[in-house]
C-alpha cells in the first residue's frame, strides 16, 4: 500500500511537471499577449522611465533569455510561491488567487455536500421504486437539470429573486457586510447568500449523479447477492443500503475525486460570473479571455494538481471501501 | 436416519403403505404464480401441490424455465416483480423459539405463507431463520465487500437463539428460555459453521473476502450461512450447477451429513437427474409450470408414469458398451410460455400423443399408482 502510494505520487509529480511545461508554452504562445503589448506601448512612449520599465520587465521575465531558461526561471519562482504578476490587475497572481481561495473552497464544499446529499438518496429512491411516479418525476427533473446550463438557471433565479421577492442574491455578502470584520452576523449573511450558488450548482450537477446512481443500483439490485441477503431475512432497507448501495456507489467515488477537487479552481465559473461571486472561476475565465498569461498559467497548473490529488484521493477511498481493489 | 434410496430400494417403506409418520412441515396446495408481462400473462407455476415433511428431501426437477425456482421463491415470498401468487396456499407448520419467552418445542402454529406481507416482520423471521436458501451462483451470492464472517454474523444475530436455562419439564418436552447471541458468540458460531462445512483453517477463513475464496468454498460458506440459524428447511436452488463434479460431490455430502444431524428438510431443485437420485426421498417433475408427476424417488426412476418423465430419464447418457444408438432426446422445442398448447401442454412433444384427446382435454392430477401421481390422460378413465 505504501509502495503504491509512493508510486502514485511519483506519477502525479511527473504529470505536474509536464503540464506546467505545456502551461508555460501556452503562456508564451500568443503573439498579442499582455507582456508584448506592454513592452511595445512603453517603447512607443520612448521616454526614459518607460525604458526603465521595459528593462525591469525584461529582467523579471527574462525576455532576452532562451525559452527553456525562461521556463526554468518561471518554474523555479513557482516553487517558491512567486507565480508571476497579473497584468490585468497589476498585482501578484498569488495575491489575487489567495484573496479568493477561501470563498472558492467554501462554495465548492457547500455545493458538493448539497449535491451529494440530494443526489444519492434521490438516485437510490429512483432505483428502488423504479417506474413509480416518484421515479418518473425525479428522472424528468434530473434531465432538465442535466440539460439546463447553470448560468441560465442563475439568471432565472436572479430574475425571480430581484423582481418578485425583492431579494439581494448576487455576491456572497450584503453591502453592509462587504468590508466588515468577521462576526457571527457576517457568517450568517454569508450562509444566506451561499445557498443560491450552491443550489444552482447542485441542481445542474445533481442530474448526472442521480442517473448514474439509479443505473448502478438497478444493476446491483439484480445481482444474486442482493437476493441472497434478502433470503437471510434482512430488512429491505438493510438489503438496499448495506448490500446494494455499498457496491453501486463505487463508480461515484471516482467521480467525486475527479469532480470536487478541480471544482475548487473552475467550479461553476459561469454561475459565479452571473452572480458576481468573488471566486477563482471568473478570474480564470477572464484571464484566458484577456490573455493575462501568468494568471491563466497558474490556474491551469493548480487545476492539474487538484485533478491529480482528486484522483489519488478517489483511488485511496475506493481501495478503502472495496477490498477487491486493495493492493497487497 | 438417512434415506439414500438410489442403490437399494429395500430400505424404502413398502409401496402403498400409509405415508411415513414424519410430521408435515410445508403443504403446497394448488399454487399458482403468474407474471403479468407486456406480451400477456405467463403462468410460471400452475396448480402445484406437494408436501414436505420434517427431515425429508423433496426434489423438484424440470427443464430451465419450468417454474422450479419460482416455486422456491414463492415459499419465501421473494418472487421477483412483476410475478404474483394468484392462487393456492402454502401452509407452513411453524415451530419456533422466541427470545425471552418460554416455549415448548412441540408448539406448532399453522401459517399460510401466501397471506403474509412479503416485506413484513413474520416472513422475515421465517426467511433465513426457519427456511434458508442457497443459490445457483455461489460466485456472486456473497456481497463482495463483506467477509464470510460478516455474512454468517448477519444471519446469526438476526435468527439464532441460544438456550439460557431449562425452566421445567413438561411431559417429554423441555421448556426452554432463549436469548439472542452476542457479537463474540456470533463469531464463534461463524468459525464453527465454517469448520462444519469443511473449510480449512476456519479461524482465518472467517475473515476472508469472497474474492479470496474458490467457487466450492463460496458455496460452502453459503451453506454455512444457511445452516447457522438451524432452519427447519433448506431450499437448495441448483446449488451445484456452477461447480465442477468433484466439488459437487463434496457439497452434496455436506448437505446430506448436516441434514441428518439437524433433522432438516431440504427442497432440492435441480435439472440434474443423477444428483436428485442421490439426494431426494420424493420427487416432483415439472413441465411448463405444471406438475406432471410426483412419486417416491425409486418409484419414479424405476417406474416413471408420465411420458415426459420417461423421456427425461431416457435422455440421460448411460455408461456401458457402445450400443450404436444415438442419445435419446425430447422431440421439438419448449413452447412459448405466452402461447401454451391446448389440452396437455406436453402433447406437441409427446411420444404417446393421442390425437383428438391430448390436444383438447386438460389432464387431471390422478393417482397413477400407489402414492404415485401424474397428470396424463393415459391414466384417466
Amino acid at each position: 500500500m505504501v509502495n503504491y502510494l509512493i508510486r502514485r505520487v511519483g506519477y502525479a509529480l511527473i504529470m505536474v511537471v509536464l503540464v506546467s511545461f505545456v502551461s508555460f508554452v501556452i503562456i508564451e504562445l500568443p503573439p498579442g499577449d499582455y507582456l508584448t503589448q506592454r513592452v511595445q506601448q512603453l517603447r512607443a512612449r520612448g521616454d526614459r522611465s518607460a525604458e526603465q520599465q521595459v528593462e525591469m520587465l525584461r529582467a523579471r521575465y527574462g525576455l532576452d533569455k532562451p525559452f527553456l531558461e525562461r521556463y526554468f526561471n518561471w518554474a523555479g519562482n513557482f516553487l517558491r510561491g512567486d507565480f508571476g504578476e497579473s497584468f490585468e490587475f497589476e498585482r501578484p497572481v498569488s495575491e489575487i488567487l489567495g484573496a479568493r481561495l477561501g470563498y472558492t473552497v467554501i462554495l465548492a464544499i457547500a455545493t458538493t455536500v448539497l449535491t451529494w446529499a440530494l443526489a444519492i438518496p434521490l438516485g437510490v429512491y429512483s432505483a428502488v421504486k423504479q417506474y413509480s411516479p416518484g421515479d418518473q418525476i425525479i428522472s424528468v427533473v434530473s434531465f432538465i437539470g442535466l440539460g439546463m446550463p447553470g448560468f441560465l438557471l442563475a439568471l432565472i433565479i436572479m430574475y425571480f429573486a430581484i423582481i418578485v421577492f425583492n431579494l439581494e442574491v448576487t455576491g456572497l455578502f450584503s453591502p453592509q457586510f462587504q468590508d466588515a470584520p468577521w462576526s457571527f452576523a457576517k457568517v450568517m449573511d454569508l450562509l444566506g447568500h451561499l445557498w443560491i450558488p450552491a443550489l444552482i450548482s447542485a441542481v445542474t450537477g445533481i442530474g448526472g449523479l442521480v442517473r448514474i446512481m439509479r443505473g448502478n443500483l438497478l444493476d446491483t439490485l439484480g445481482q444474486p447477492f442482493v437476493e441472497a441477503a434478502r433470503a437471510r431475512g434482512l430488512k429491505n432497507r438493510t438489503v438496499t443500503w448495506k448490500h446494494a448501495v455499498r457496491i453501486a456507489i463505487n463508480p461515484l467515488i471516482t467521480i467525486l475525486g475527479s469532480d470536487v477537487f478541480p471544482s475548487i479552481i473552475v467550479g461553476s465559473s459561469l454561475v459565479a460570473i452571473v452572480l458576481n461571486l468573488p471566486t477563482i472561476g471568473p478570474v480564470f475565465v477572464d484571464s484566458l479571455r484577456k490573455l493575462d498569461m501568468y494568471l491563466a498559467g497558474t490556474c491551469i497548473v493548480f487545476l492539474t494538481i487538484m485533478l491529480l490529488v482528486g484522483n489519488l484521493v478517489a483511488d485511496l477511498l475506493l481501495a478503502w471501501v472495496d477490498p477487491r481493489i486493495r493492493l497487497e | 436416519m438417512q434415506t439414500n434410496p438410489s442403490p437399494t430400494p429395500t430400505a424404502e417403506a413398502p409401496a402403498g403403505a400409509a405415508p411415513d409418520s414424519r410430521e408435515t412441515l410445508i403443504e403446497v396446495r394448488d399454487l399458482k404464480v403468474e407474471f403479468n408481462i407486456r406480451g400477456g400473462v405467463v403462468k410460471a407455476v400452475d396448480g402445484l401441490t406437494f408436501d414436505i415433511k420434517r427431515g425429508q428431501t423433496m426434489g423438484i426437477i424440470g427443464e430451465s424455465g419450468c417454474g422450479k425456482s419460482v416455486t422456491a421463491r414463492a415459499i419465501l415470498r421473494m418472487i421477483p416483480r412483476p410475478g404474483k401468487i394468484t392462487g393456492g396456499n402454502i401452509i407452513y407448520h411453524r415451530r419456533r423459539r422466541l427470545a425471552g419467552h418460554q416455549t415448548a418445542p412441540a408448539e406448532t402454529n399453522i401459517i399460510d405463507l401466501t397471506t403474509l406481507d412479503p416485506d413484513g416482520e413474520t416472513i422475515r423471521q421465517i426467511r433465513g431463520g426457519e427456511i434458508a436458501m442457497i443459490f445457483q451462483e455461489p460466485m456472486s451470492s456473497l456481497t463482495p465487500v463483506y467477509t464470510a464472517g460478516t455474512h454468517i454474523n448477519e444471519a446469526v444475530t438476526l435468527h439464532r437463539l441460544l438456550p439460557i436455562k431449562t425452566l421445567g419439564d413438561q411431559m417429554a418436552d423441555k421448556i426452554m428460555q432463549y436469548r439472542h447471541v452476542t457479537r463474540e458468540e456470533a463469531r464463534e458460531i461463524a468459525v464453527q459453521m465454517l469448520r462444519r462445512v469443511g473449510i480449512p483453517r476456519p479461524e482465518q477463513r472467517v475473515d476472508s473476502y469472497p474474492h479470496q475464496l474458490s467457487g466450492g468454498q463460496r458455496q460452502r460458506v453459503m451453506i454455512a450461512i444457511a445452516l447457522s440459524t438451524e432452519p427447519a428447511m433448506l431450499i437448495a436452488d441448483e446449488p451445484t450447477t456452477a461447480l465442477d463434479v468433484s466439488i459437487e460431490a463434496q457439497i452434496l455430502d455436506i448437505m446430506r451429513e448436516l441434514q441428518q444431524t439437524a433433522n432438516m428438510a431440504i427442497m432440492f431443485i435441480t435439472h440434474n437427474l443423477g444428483v436428485i437420485a442421490s439426494m431426494a426421498d420424493e420427487i416432483v417433475v415439472m413441465y411448463m409450470g405444471k406438475q406432471v408427476e410426483r412419486a417416491k424417488v425409486v418409484d419414479l426412476f424405476y417406474n416413471p408414469k408420465h411420458p415426459y418423465t420417461k423421456a427425461l430419464l431416457q435422455s440421460v447418457p448411460k455408461l456401458g458398451p457402445r450400443t450404436g444408438q444415438r442419445l435419446a432426446s425430447i422431440e421439438g422445442m419448449v413452447p412459448d410460455p405466452l402461447r401454451l398448447p391446448t389440452g396437455c401442454v406436453f402433447h406437441p412433444r409427446c411420444p404417446a400423443f393421442m390425437p383428438g384427446k391430448c390436444d383438447q382435454t386438460i389432464p387431471r392430477w390422478v393417482e397413477a399408482g400407489p402414492d404415485h401421481w401424474a397428470r396424463c390422460l393415459l391414466y384417466e378413465e
